[in-house]
């Protein structure tokens, strides 16, 4: 029988000529990563185990992104506890502000993730690796103690579904708006436990930033992971980027899956989630009045050089409402630069929008972008649940880079064809 | 393990920003992440929940981020189990690995409202309504799981591999 892409990495990594879903599995991990909100929790796991030495320290990445720069003496002193252990273990990538980026753009761009691979994070978005055809999931603080130990995970093999998009996108309309539809389609726990393959001519029509876009919110579906099989664009991508070697996996046609949708891409538009649930999704041209109070482009889902490219090409020769606050977070310093040397950034400033260094910050509500009471944000982000991104009387909307910036541009949610 | 307790009853895709609000994770000390348990769901809970109570929740409770103080927060308020139809899953896993313990009963949560006297046999699986006095059975852990469970949690677990290994 065959298998699927994912199956076939996971078997690879567990010794096995074949796994089925449901085995329970130990896999051999290529890569284990840890962030400063979850890091530390693992640590102090790791000290109980009893012993001092983690596996390897070439494959344990640490980033501290989320409440760094530290936001506060509390995050302070948990940073400072997290490159301590960092510093201690001698750990290869271990990424500390000026060199870090949000961990999830950061990883991809500096080669540590490649097809083929097994990838556990202590970070729900770990999933976003699966768009360079790599198994990668999300798991908690205590997991990550014991892979920093062992370089082990068990697993238990997901079953797959298959999400096959064909014909041509509409303008404007990327891989975030293509995840927002699915989410929507298939509601917040629709593939709960199960690899989500994406596969079909408008995947391949995609950039790699527009994959891992929307292999990132795999998990706003339930989904242990998402995948796009390697092609050419994944090569071409991972192309001198590292000098470790990589297996390059694909499903076989009588790999068997849990469920198949298949869309035609032509009847999707930008998507906009609606408070409270990613899956809360309508088309731009269904959306109505809402007007809102921030705008925030950037994070882990779209703060990628396609994503600010997009946002530059509609933010041009325009100014920000004056009554919206509009935030810019290219995601790495790699993307900040390359985005300066083509003029983005003061396509930004010009446009009367705050731009800062790389933050996971107001996406969870953290800082750089805290909601009051009663405030409407619409942010490229992942999620909008009650409170996400600051007093629990705040409403977030997700969508792509073009609709948040033309809405910054109208003050209130608006397609970037109606400017 | 028996517990008994009131149950706490909640809606489905209660997410971990619910449980725990981001804005409280610059700590990992369970005591201070206790304080703010549930609070963006129902900010009375936390005055009100008594040692031993359960949460009884609908589906793919603990969906969301992978933050392991959720199952943190809920055990330092005391919380016996928490009871849903369905689980996310990396809060599933990080329930298992912190030693919260989780059953998944979708008749349970049907038949349970808030502040009924609720026991649980965590070995059996069984759950008894002892306000109606009505009994449901959760769907047993996997094996492999179980094992983990028995050691009392992932790090105990590892504790026993790398003490093996010593000796």
């Amino acid at each position: 029988m065959g298998m699927t892409v994912t199956e076939k990495i996971l078997a690879a990594h567990a010794g096995k000529n074949s796994v089925s879903p449901g085995d329970l599995i130990n896999v051999k991990l290529d890569l284990v990563l840890g962030n400063d909100i979850t890091a530390p929790i693992a640590i102090k796991e790791f000290r109980l185990i009893g012993i001092d030495r983690i596996f390897d320290k070439n494959k344990i990445v640490i980033v501290l992104d989320h409440f760094a720069p530290n936001k506060d003496i509390d995050s302070a002193e948990q940073c400072r506890m997290v490159r301590q252990f960092a510093h201690k273990q001698d750990l290869t990538n271990y990424f500390e502000v000026g060199r870090m980026g949000i961990e999830h753009a950061l990883l991809p761009e500096q080669g540590l993730v490649l097809p083929g691979d097994a990838i556990i994070g202590a970070d729900s978005h770990t999933c976003t690796y699966g768009a360079l055809g790599a198994f990668s999931t999300g798991v908690g603080s205590t997991d990550l103690a014991a892979a920093m130990a062992t370089g082990e995970a068990w697993i238990k093999v997901p079953s797959s579904i298959k999400f096959s998009f064909r014909g041509h996108l509409n303008p404007w309309v990327t891989g975030k708006d293509l995840i927002l539809y699915t989410i929507g389609q298939i509601g917040v726990d629709g593939a709960l436990y199960q690899a989500m393959e994406f596969t079909g001519e408008a995947i391949s029509s995609l950039s790699v930033d527009s994959r891992l876009s929307m292999c990132n919110m795999a998990i706003e579906a339930g989904g242990k992971s998402g995948i796009i099989a390697p092609d050419n664009k994944t090569l071409d991508y991972v192309e001198g980027r590292s000098s470790r070697t990589f297996n390059v996996y694909q499903s076989d046609d009588d790999a068997q899956y849990a469920a198949v949708y298949e869309w035609d891409v032509a009847n999707i538009e930008p998507q906009v989630a609606f408070p409270h649930l990613p899956s809360n999704t309508r088309g731009i041209s269904e959306v109505g009045d809402v007007v809102i109070d921030q705008v925030v482009i950037g994070s882990c889902t779209n703060g990628r050089l396609e994503d600010l490219r997009i946002a530059a090409q509609v933010l041009k020769d325009h100014e920000v409402d004056r009554r919206i606050r509009c935030i810019i977070i290219p995601a790495t310093q790699d993307i900040y630069r390359q985005a300066m040397k083509e003029g983005l950034i003061e396509i930004f400033i010009d446009a009367k929008a705050a731009v800062s260094t790389p933050t996971c910050g107001p996406c969870l509500g953290g800082h750089m972008g805290v909601l009051a009471r009663g405030e409407r944000a619409l942010a490229t982000t992942n999620r909008n649940f009650i409170g996400r991104m600051g007093h629990p009387e705040s409403e977030v909307y997700l969508s792509g880079p073009a609709v948040a910036a033309a809405s910054a541009i109208a003050g209130k949610i608006t397609s970037p064809e109606e400017l | 393990m028996i517990y008994k307790g009131s149950a706490w009853k909640f809606g489905r895709d209660i997410d971990t920003d619910a449980i725990i609000p981001a804005r409280y994770l610059k700590t990992s000390d369970p005591a201070e992440l206790g304080k703010h348990c549930m609070e963006d769901a129902d900010p009375e809970f936390i005055n009100r929940a008594k040692k031993g109570d359960v949460i009884v929740a609908g589906e793919n409770f603990g969906c969301g981020s992978s933050r392991e103080h959720a199952p943190i927060s809920i055990k330092a308020v005391g919380i016996s189990c928490v009871i849903a139809k369905s689980f996310a899953r990396i809060f599933y896993r990080n329930a298992i690995n912190t030693g919260l313990p989780i059953l998944e009963s979708a008749e349970a949560v049907d038949g349970i409202t808030t502040s009924d006297e609720i026991q649980v046999d965590t070995d059996k699986g069984e759950i008894t309504n002892l306000t109606t006095g009505k009994v449901y059975y959760a769907k047993p852990f996997p094996g492999f799981i179980n094992d983990i469970i028995q050691q009392g949690g992932l790090i105990n677990y590892m504790r026993e591999k790398v003490k093996m290994q010593v000796d």
